[in-house]
């Protein structure tokens, strides 16, 4: 059997989610999937026995190359306030921001891989007035250059592999983290922002549950109605790069199926929309984000005549928050 | 501060969600704490984000404080919002609501208690313990049996958010007015299952075949000592024996007042579990009453406390005022305790009122409380299940004013958690947050009164190392903390 790979995992600027995510996974579980991909997980902050000077040895000890590190993984953000000293999160136990850990961190591992949008691109924890000058690995927000820079390349030769995601899927992350330990992840594996494309190369859109009522633009209103949500309630599944309604999320959900809009969590900047997270931004009644690879002509040609053509069903439907008609009442369309 | 002879810096400690600092200073035998300063390292500023947004974006930003307790978080902002336009939940809306935030809370207790909590007994600290081998096998981090045995319960648990929420953690279900996701008869039937299923892995690992309803019967030390008797295999029993080796119900004693918000409330009015304080005879609890305390945090304020409706978060860096980022919430000037325990106690719950007559809050009984309380949610929750209606509405979204102020007070898996907003015109003017851990976890006050662990703390053996400290370990566990939350 091949040496196994060794991970380590750090959380700074976030709020766990994409760990507790992590712990969802199914089939195999968490544990079995670690192993099954030969991976040895050093330490991670909810998991390990280890704590105080024990981490703190472990973490001086990759730093001066005693201890091999093959997988860095980074949730939350890199805080680089106040004033540039990253003390906004002082590594407890140590003098030292975790800045300038996850920085020192970095130049020894193999690879290095940003769990969540925070760590990715800055997420949540940049939004507002970003009060703790956050920002992600390797980007800031959409713009190359957060912590690392954008020319910067671990040891691999890769950029930071950024499993972004608002929390992330545990897919996505055993997945990527399965295929960096036997090496199978290529550049060409990943998207234009560093993504894995196995999850990025669909759209939320597909396998929406509620695709009957895009096609007639038969929309929601306000929250719980079944329509599309696309129309008013801001819902951006249609440009959002994930698979969330064809992988699923704890068994059978996504947020789609739950009822509220895609806000697009895998996308850099998700955090500052222009508008509400629930309402949609139009111009002139029209929306301004449509949906991936359509023209503007077009959707409002297709939009108008899918109006007009849409059954009596999807047209009560949408405005309901339960279903009015099932399938039975089809027949009686007007 | 302590001077440089006898203090120590220990951290960071995991296995509780964020990042947790100590300073302590020994006794003179070097043996014990004689006092303790808590830090909360991290600083992220949710309060200043939220102003000026739209106020429904508190629902999409204010889960993301935390990935733990995040529909805790949600269910606090959609009151705080529901209060300020004076709107109710639809029944089935609070009903939907409360087994959503239940199988959030009841996933914390578990992966807590296994996953964060236990792992310390198997550490190598204990292998002349006469119960060490066995515990080890179960225990141990990242390897012990329970281990994959409890991940794969907890994700079948988390199916029922699927069902009810879309997703866990980070859901947009929870509205002022009830949930988004309303279900059919065929998946009340499923989600009816996911509970009795989830019993079922309780009464089998947790409680050695004895039954939920048989927990919940239980009303003293000397029926919990028989029933372990009884039960001798399940990890409540092999709990209850090491904390009586250990003499854990003599460890982190507090006597902070105990305090809840009121847990799950229901949609004829009252709650699962009452809202008040435990002072020997329940008084009940001023909202009004609560401060928050800035004089030893790394905040920036004209006043040194002020109400949360009239808070402010303003961060400035200075080790020479303050020691951590934490401000110091207190009732009427009391120190506090929220958690399950608290919220047991002003519940009345028959177990834990004869423990806590005994010896009072401790780290046993901290962890008890939560085991007692996955007996007793999951039980309510099958009430919650089969009274939803699939005939009436889950949502109410009636008044969508744009003006107005409110609160919401909530109970999460860590105990009281508070939000309150001012919303000008659809937009949010005012955002204050005092999560469980605040409570718990915070630093002195202007009275110099230690917070709740930092008096807690005090007598605990102590170690050359934070490692090594394991009775130390057990008392900053026993709190649950989540250090996310807690500066937010």
């Amino acid at each position: 059997m091949a040496e196994q790979k060794t991970l380590l995992w750090l959380q700074s600027g976030g709020c766990g989610g994409c760990s507790m995510s992590l712990l969802n996974a199914e089939s195999p579980g968490l544990y079995d999937a670690l192993d099954i991909a030969g991976i040895d997980l050093l330490w991670h902050p909810s998991l390990s026995e280890a704590s105080g000077e024990r981490l703190l040895q472990l973490l001086s000890d990759i730093e001066s190359g005693a201890q091999r590190l093959d997988i860095l993984c980074l949730e939350g953000s890199v805080l680089r306030g106040p004033e540039g000293t990253g003390m906004f999160h002082r590594l407890a136990g140590s003098e030292r921001s975790m800045m300038h850990w996850i920085e020192a961190l970095c130049a020894q591992a193999k690879s290095v891989v940003a769990v969540g949008s925070c760590s990715a691109f800055g997420g949540i924890t940049a939004s507002g007035n970003n009060p703790t000058d956050a920002c992600g690995l390797q980007y800031e927000g959409a713009e190359p250059g957060g912590l690392l820079g954008g020319d910067w390349r671990a040891e691999n030769g890769m950029p930071v592999l950024n499993i972004a995601g608002c929390p992330t899927h545990p897919d996505w992350v055993l997945d990527a983290l399965s295929q960096l330990a036997q090496d199978d992840l290529a550049q060409t594996d990943l998207d234009d922002l560093s993504r894995p494309r196995a999850y990025t190369d669909h759209l939320v859109h597909h396998g929406c549950p509620r695709n009957e009522y895009y096609e007639y633009k038969a929309s929601a209103e306000a929250p719980g109605h079944l329509g599309c949500m696309m129309e008013h309630r801001g819902c951006l599944g249609t440009q959002a790069r994930a698979d969330c309604n064809t992988r699923l999320w704890n068994g059978s959900g996504s947020c789609l199926r739950g009822g509220y809009a895609c806000i697009n969590c895998t996308a850099p900047e998700f955090e500052r929309p222009r508008h509400s997270f629930t309402e949609t931004q139009k111009l002139a009644g029209i929306p301004i984000g449509l949906p991936t690879d359509m023209p503007k002509a077009w959707f409002v040609a297709l939009a108008s005549l899918s109006k007009a053509a849409t059954p009596a069903r999807l047209r009560d439907n949408a405005t309901a928050t339960q279903l009015q008609h099932g399938l039975d009442r089809t027949k009686k369309n007007a | 501060m302590p001077d440089a002879k006898t203090r120590r810096i220990l951290g960071p400690f995991n296995r509780v969600e964020g990042d947790l600092e100590l300073r302590v200073q020994a006794d003179e035998s070097g043996q014990r704490v004689e006092k303790a300063w808590v830090n909360s390292p991290l600083f992220r500023g949710f309060e200043q984000m939220l102003l000026g947004r739209p106020a429904e974006d508190a629902l999409v930003i204010t889960p993301r404080i935390c990935g733990i307790c995040s529909v805790a978080q949600s269910v606090a902002a959609a009151s705080a919002l529901a209060s300020a336009r004076g709107l109710r939940p639809t029944a089935n809306g609070q009903h939907a609501t409360n087994i959503v935030l239940a199988t959030e809370n009841l996933a914390d207790h578990l992966s807590h208690f296994y996953l964060f909590f236990m792992p310390d007994f198997a550490r190598d600290h204990y292998s002349d313990q006469p119960w060490f081998a066995p515990v080890q096998r179960r225990f141990k981090a990242q390897r012990g049996g329970a281990m994959n045995e409890v991940l794969q319960a907890r994700a079948q648990w988390l199916h029922i958010t699927a069902l009810l929420a879309g997703k866990w953690p980070h859901s947009l279900a929870i509205q002022p007015g009830g949930t988004t996701c309303a279900i059919d008869r065929a998946q009340r039937n499923r989600l009816i299952t996911l509970i009795r299923q989830f019993q079922l892995f309780l009464e089998r690992c947790l409680f050695g075949g004895a039954s939920v309803e048989k927990i919940l019967s239980l009303s003293s030390a000397a029926d919990l000592a028989a029933l372990c008797e009884r039960h001798p295999n399940g990890d409540l029993a092999v709990f209850c024996q090491l904390a009586r080796d250990l003499e854990l119900t003599q460890l982190g004693c507090s006597t902070a007042l105990p305090m809840s918000f009121g847990a799950y409330p229901q949609p004829e009015g009252g709650h699962l579990f009452a809202r008040g304080l435990d002072e020997g005879g329940t008084r009940k609890l001023d909202i009004a009453d609560i401060s928050e305390d800035i004089s030893h945090a790394w905040l920036r304020d004209s006043k040194s406390s002020r109400h949360p409706r009239e808070g402010q978060t303003d961060p400035h860096y200075d080790t020479a005022k303050g020691y951590s980022w934490c401000k110091a919430p207190r009732l009427g000037g009391a120190v506090v305790e929220v958690g399950a325990l608290a919220r047991q106690r002003v519940a009345g719950q028959p177990l834990i009122s004869a423990l806590v007559a005994e010896h009072g809050s401790n780290v046993f009984s901290r962890e008890l409380a939560r085991l007692i309380e996955l007996a007793s949610v999951s039980q309510a929750m099958l009430d919650w299940a089969t009274a939803l209606d699939p005939a009436q509405p889950f949502i109410d979204n009636s008044n969508t004013t744009t003006d107005g102020e409110g609160c919401g007070l909530m109970e999460a898996a860590r105990g009281s958690l508070g939000h309150w907003l001012q919303l000008d015109k659809g937009k949010i003017s005012h955002y204050q947050i005092i999560a469980p851990t605040t409570w718990n976890f915070s630093p002195r006050d202007a009275q110099d009164q230690p917070g709740p662990l930092e008096a807690a703390l005090v007598g605990v053996p102590l170690a050359e190392t934070a490692d090594d400290s394991v009775a130390l370990q057990h008392v900053i566990r026993s709190y649950d903390p989540c250090m996310v939350c807690t500066v937010h």
